[in-house]
C-alpha cells in the first residue's frame, strides 16, 4: 500500500502476547492478542480495520497510542521506531497520535469543563500562553460545530453526539498526525452518526489527518475508509485497498461479515453464506487456520497448515484457497 | 380481529403541572403472525411504549390509552395478578443486553425453568425435559451442560439465545424484541435474526422488532412503524417505505445511512436533535429540524392518515421525494 508519499505510521509483524492466569496451581497461559501484523498508513488517507470482538482491534489501539510496548515486531511512527525511541522522544511522539474513543459518555471526564478538558492537552505538551490557548480552544470548538457558550458547561449538559464532537476537539486540538478512531460512532443514532462522520471528513481535509479508523460497521466502513484491514483472532486475513475488497471480497472471513451485514436496498444484498459458531478462545486458538472451524470452504490442509499472508490479485489474503473458491 | 390493538397511547413522566410525554398519542395493531418493525432513535418512545403494554412502568409515570386489548383482554381494566397471568406467558420480552438482564446468581437452566412453573404448572422430569428442549430449539450446542452453566460463562450471543428460551419457554402470541442484537457482533446478529425469523414462523408468533438500524428491519419485516419524539409519523409496508418515504423524517433517516450515499464524499445529515423536554415545539415535532417546514407545521399539530401507508404530515412527500408545495 505504501506509494510515493512519505509513511505516517509503519508496523511490521507486530505483535502483542499477554500472559493471563488461568487460576490457582494452574500456572500461566498466553493470550495471543496480536499475531504479527503490518501496515501503513500516509497522511490524509483512512485505515480501517474491521472485525469481530476479540480480533485484536482494540490491542492494535493500545499499540498505535503507545500505551503498551509491543512484545515483538517494529513500529514507526512519523520515520521513528517507537521500540527504539527514549522517554523524551515517546513523550513528544504520543502528542502526534491521538484517540477518539467509542463511549463519549465514559470518555470525558465529568468534573472538568470543555475548557478545562481542552487545555490540558495543550498545557503539558505546549509551550503556548493561556491567552494562546484559549484562543486555539474557541477555534477547535466552532470547528467542530460547537457553540461558544458551550465551553463553560460540563459533559452531563450535552447529548451523545455533542460529547463526541468535544471528544474529537480534544483529539484534533494538538494537530496530531494520526487520529486513531476506535468504534466512534456505534453508540450514536444514525442521524448524529452521519453529523460525526461528516465531520471527520471535513477535518481530514483540513489537517490531512490519518485516521486509523476501527469498527464493525461495514458499512460506515465503507464511506470512510480508502484502506481495509479485516482481522480475526489477531491476525490480518485480507488487507488492501477499500474499493478491491469491497468489490470482491477473497477471503472467506470477509465474504461472510459482508453477507451477514444486513442492508436495506435488494440490490446490496449479497449471497447469504451462513457461519456458524462463534469466535473461537484466543487462548486456545484452533490449530492451523484460525477459521477454519466456521469456514464453509474447509479442506483438511487448512487444519494442519497456517495460511500466510500473501498477495492475490491486488491486495494480500491469508487463505490456502483464496483463488478457488472466488472463481 | 388483532392481536394487539392500541389506541392513543400516551406515557408521561414529570409533574403533572409540566408532564413530558413520552409516548404522545400512538396508534399501534399487529396481527397473529406478524412481524412488524418500530424504528426510531434514541428518545423516540419505542422501549417505553413496550413496557407500557407489559405493564413495567412506574410511578411516577403515567399510561393512558383509549384502548390496550390484547387477543380479547382489555389491560388497563386487568388487575395486576389478572396482568401477571398474560405478561410473561402470552406476551413475553427479550431485551438488548442479554448479561445485564439475565440474573447472574442462578444457572441458565433454573431461569428457563422459572416460568415453566409458574405459567405452565411443570414439575420434575417434564419440566427437565422442556427445558432441554428449550435450548436445543434455540440452538445452543452441547445443551444438556449448559443447562447448569451461569451467564458469565456463557458468550454474548449465548446469552442472548438463552433470553430467547426464556421468553418462548411458554409459547408466547405475541414476542417483543428490544433491540436484540445492538449488542451483538455482525456474524452472530445474522444468527441471531436468522433464529427470531425461524421461530416467529414456526409457532405463528406476533413479532415487534424495535430497533435503531433500519437495515435490519429492513430484511425481515413486512410494514415498519418509524417513530419520532414519542409518536408514530410513518407506518407502510416494507417495500413501500423504503422506495418512496412520504414523510420527511422517514426521507432523512435514509438520506444518512452510508449505504444511501455510494460515492459522495458527505453523508447528507439531518440537523440539530430530538427535541427533549424544555423544547418540544407547538406545532409538528419536527418542525425544528425539517427542510420542507411551511408556516401550517409550526403551529398545528398533524395527525396520522392515510390508506395502504399512513403518514403524519400536512405536506407529505411525492413519489420524487419532494414536497407537494
Amino acid at each position: 500500500m505504501s506509494d510515493l508519499k512519505q509513511d505516517l505510521l509503519v508496523a511490521r509483524d507486530l505483535t502483542r502476547y499477554y500472559e493471563v492466569s488461568r487460576g490457582f496451581l494452574k500456572g500461566q497461559a498466553t493470550v495471543k492478542a496480536l499475531n504479527g501484523v503490518s501496515f501503513s498508513l500516509q497522511a490524509k488517507r483512512t485505515l480501517a480495520v474491521v472485525g469481530e470482538s476479540g480480533c485484536g482491534k482494540s490491542t492494535l489501539a493500545r499499540q498505535l497510542t503507545m500505551i503498551e510496548p509491543a512484545t515483538s515486531g517494529t513500529l514507526d511512527i512519523d520515520g521513528v521506531d517507537v521500540a527504539k525511541a527514549s522517554h523524551a522522544t515517546l513523550k513528544t511522539m504520543r502528542s502526534k497520535v491521538q484517540m477518539v474513543f467509542q463511549n463519549p459518555y465514559a470518555s470525558l471526564n465529568p468534573r472538568k469543563t470543555i475548557v478545562d478538558t481542552l487545555d490540558e492537552p495543550m498545557m503539558i505538551n505546549t509551550a503556548l500562553s493561556k491567552a494562546e490557548r484559549r484562543e486555539k480552544i474557541d477555534a477547535m470548538v466552532a470547528k467542530v460545530g460547537l457553540r461558544p457558550e458551550h465551553v463553560r458547561r460540563y459533559p452531563h449538559m450535552f447529548s451523545g453526539g455533542q460529547r463526541q464532537r468535544i471528544a474529537i476537539a480534544r483529539a484534533m486540538i494538538l494537530n496530531p498526525k494520526i487520529v486513531v478512531a476506535d468504534e466512534p460512532v456505534s453508540a450514536l443514532d444514525v442521524s448524529i452518526q452521519a453529523q460525526i462522520l461528516n465531520l471527520f471528513m471535513d477535518l481530514q481535509d483540513e489537517f490531512n489527518t490519518g485516521y486509523v479508523f476501527i469498527s464493525h460497521n461495514l458499512s460506515v466502513v465503507e464511506h470512510v475508509a480508502d484502506d481495509l484491514m479485516v482481522m480475526y483472532l489477531g491476525s490480518t486475513v485480507e488487507y488492501g485497498s477499500k474499493a478491491s475488497i469491497y468489490a470482491k471480497p477473497l477471503h472467506p472471513y470477509t465474504q461472510a461479515l459482508m453477507s451477514a451485514t444486513p442492508a436495506i436496498r435488494e440490490e446490496d444484498r449479497r449471497l447469504k453464506i451462513k457461519i456458524t459458531g462463534e469466535l473461537p478462545s484466543p487462548l486456545n486458538p484452533p490449530s492451523g487456520c484460525t477459521f477454519h472451524k466456521r469456514c464453509p470452504y474447509v479442506v483438511d490442509r487448512c487444519k494442519s497448515e497456517v495460511p500466510m499472508l500473501r498477495q492475490v490479485d491486488d491486495r494480500l489474503v491469508a487463505c490456502h484457497r483464496a483463488e478457488e473458491v472466488n472463481v | 380481529m388483532s392481536l394487539l390493538k392500541i389506541k392513543n397511547l400516551r406515557v408521561e413522566f414529570g409533574s403533572k403541572a409540566h408532564p413530558f410525554p413520552a409516548v404522545d398519542g400512538l396508534d399501534f395493531e399487529i396481527e397473529r403472525g406478524e412481524l412488524v418493525g418500530i424504528v426510531g432513535e434514541s428518545g423516540s418512545g419505542k422501549s417505553v411504549t413496550m413496557m407500557a403494554l407489559m405493564g413495567l412502568i412506574d410511578a411516577p409515570g403515567r399510561v393512558t390509552a383509549d384502548e390496550l386489548v390484547f387477543d380479547g383482554h382489555d389491560l388497563l381494566k386487568l388487575s395486576a395478578s389478572q396482568r401477571r397471568k398474560i405478561v410473561g406467558k402470552d406476551i413475553s420480552m427479550i431485551f438488548q443486553d442479554a448479561l445485564t438482564s439475565l440474573n447472574p446468581a442462578y444457572t441458565v437452566g433454573f431461569q428457563i425453568k422459572e416460568s415453566l412453573k409458574v405459567h405452565m404448572g411443570l414439575r420434575g422430569s417434564a419440566l427437565d425435559k422442556r427445558a432441554l428442549e428449550l435450548l436445543e430449539l434455540v440452538e445452543i450446542p452441547d445443551a444438556k451442560s449448559r443447562l447448569n452453566a451461569y451467564p458469565h460463562q456463557l458468550s454474548g450471543g449465548m446469552n442472548q439465545r438463552v433470553m430467547i428460551a426464556v421468553a418462548i419457554a411458554c409459547n408466547p402470541k405475541l414476542l417483543i424484541a428490544d433491540e436484540p442484537t445492538t449488542a451483538l457482533d455482525v456474524t452472530i446478529q445474522a444468527q441471531i435474526m436468522d433464529l427470531l425469523e425461524r421461530l416467529q414462523k414456526e409457532h405463528n408468533m406476533g413479532l415487534i422488532m424495535i430497533t435503531h438500524d433500519l437495515a435490519v428491519v429492513a430484511e425481515m419485516a413486512k410494514r415498519i412503524c418509524v417513530m419520532y419524539a414519542g409518536q408514530v409519523v410513518e407506518e407502510a409496508p416494507v417495500a413501500q417505505l423504503f422506495r418512496t418515504p412520504h414523510h420527511p423524517y422517514t426521507q432523512a433517516l435514509l438520506d444518512a445511512i452510508p449505504e444511501h450515499n455510494k460515492g459522495a464524499k458527505r453523508l447528507s445529515a439531518l440537523a440539530g436533535i430530538v427535541p427533549g423536554h424544555y423544547d418540544r415545539p407547538k406545532g409538528c415535532l419536527l418542525s425544528p429540524r425539517c427542510r420542507y417546514v411551511q408556516d401550517r407545521c409550526r403551529i398545528e399539530r398533524p395527525q396520522l392518515l392515510g390508506e395502504a401507508g399512513r403518514v403524519r404530515c400536512f405536506f407529505p412527500l411525492n413519489a420524487e421525494g419532494s414536497s407537494h408545495v
